[in-house]
Order: structure tokens, then sequence, then C-alpha cells
């Protein structure tokens, strides 16, 4: 049978209890169906990233599945059925984690905000040649071999003021 | 001299290869946030040095986030 992981987000006004007994629903309409949960996960409420059915928060629940397509299918009717579950999505899967998923494993050392500078670093970067306009500036005028040496700065100084100075600028 | 030239850039490695390397998993915000713009976007692999392969994976499992709504589709 394949392998599904499936994940839920049911409504932030039940209670944590209700929604363990909503995935002991699940879960005994997969057994009925020929399917088995190899691990029911309850990720605690969560807030959503944008409102889903006019709701902030949620109860995720993730559920490790060994199924027939056929057992999904149902499971995903009964989901769409229920007044309580906002949203689901199951993904078919190579294989099924065994030890506990990375949010259950991050929720135990609670240091989410660590790492938010280090997605600001590249918040918008347009394209990969930024940094060529910064190092052109100075070294603009031509004289991009020796920038330090004194005879050097002075030539390309005094050619553009002879000749055409948009030109050789360029 | 070399390393003032305009065009110069150093060799990245993909994060997504070799030992060590995380897995890819829609579940893992806090991994896929560094992936994503400020404004929600995924970032060009050309910024972030990963693998044509290790892209796709990664973009999938962004869209995948976003729709559990680990990830917002839009930031503003």
């Amino acid at each position: 049978m394949p392998y599904y992981e499936s994940v839920f987000i049911a409504r932030p006004d039940i209670s944590a209890a209700q929604v363990e007994s909503m995935t002991e629903g699940f879960t005994s309409l997969v057994n009925e169906n020929g399917g088995e949960v190899k691990k029911a996960e309850y990720w605690g409420l969560k807030s959503l990233a944008y409102r889903i059915k006019k709701s902030r928060k949620g109860h995720y629940s993730l559920l490790n599945l060994d199924a027939p397509p056929a057992a999904i299918k149902e499971m995903e009717r009964n989901m769409l059925l229920n007044e309580d579950v906002l949203r689901f999505m199951t993904i078919r899967v190579d294989e099924l984690e065994e030890e506990p998923s990375v949010v259950m494993r991050s929720r135990g050392s609670r240091d989410d905000r660590g790492r938010g500078d280090r997605g600001r670093r590249d918040d918008r970067p347009r394209r990969d040649d930024r940094p060529r306009r910064d190092d052109a500036a100075p070294t603009a005028e031509k004289p991009a071999e020796k920038p330090a040496e004194a005879p050097a700065a002075e030539k390309p100084a005094e050619e553009p003021a002879k000749t055409t100075p948009e030109g050789d600028a360029e | 001299m070399r390393s003032r030239r305009p065009f110069f850039r150093r060799h990245k490695s993909c994060p997504f290869s070799g030992p060590g390397a995380p897995k890819i998993d829609y579940k893992d915000t806090k991994l896929l946030q560094r992936f994503v713009s400020e404004r929600g976007k995924i970032v060009p692999r050309r910024i972030t040095a990963v693998s044509a392969k290790k892209q796709r994976e990664l973009a999938r499992a962004i869209k995948r986030a976003r729709i559990l709504a680990l990830l917002p589709f839009v930031v503003d």
C-alpha cells in the first residue's frame, strides 16, 4: 500500500481534546477501509500565515498513513464534510518518517525567532549583479588597472579634458 | 587584483548537497523561511546557489507549506 502524509487544520475554537477525538475518528475510518495509521501527531494551536475561513489560528494535526487510495479518498471526503476542518492536505510520500517530525522536534527548543534576521538578509535580492554597481562606482573613470598610483590617476583625468569627455569615460 | 574584477563571484555550493545537508520538507518552516524573501516570494537560485534539482524540490515544499498556511503567499 502506498504511504501518505496528511495534515489537517482544525478550527481554533475547539479544544485540543476534541481535535484528538477527530484524529481518532479519521484513524478508525482509515482502519475500516483497510488502511493503517502509522503515526499521529498533534502540533498544537499554531497561528496561520493568512486567514482561512476567517480564522487566524488553527489546530494542526499530522497523520502518517499506509493505506489504499480508496481509504484516503474516504478520509478526505469526511474532512471536506467536517465543519471543524479548516483545511487539509494529503500527499504521497516514498517513505514515512519514523521519528517525530521537524515540527515536534523544534517545538522542544523554542527559538523560532532566532533565525528571523537570517531570512531578512536576502529580503529583496533583485539581481546578482547588484554588488557590481557599488564596485564600479569608485573605479568608474576607467583606471581599473591601477587606481592607487598617482600617474595613472592623473592621466585619465587629463584625457577626458582634451578630447570628448563622454566618449572616453565610457 | 583579480578579486577586484567587477564581475567576480566567489564559488558557492548548494546548501542541500553534500554530507550533512538538511532534507527539504514542507513542514520545516524554519528552513524554508531562509529561501523566501521578505515579501514571501521564493528566492531565485542564482542568489541562494541551490542546485536546479534541489530548487525544484524546494519550490514544491514552499508551495505545500503555503497551502497549509505555514508560509504566507504574500506579505504586505
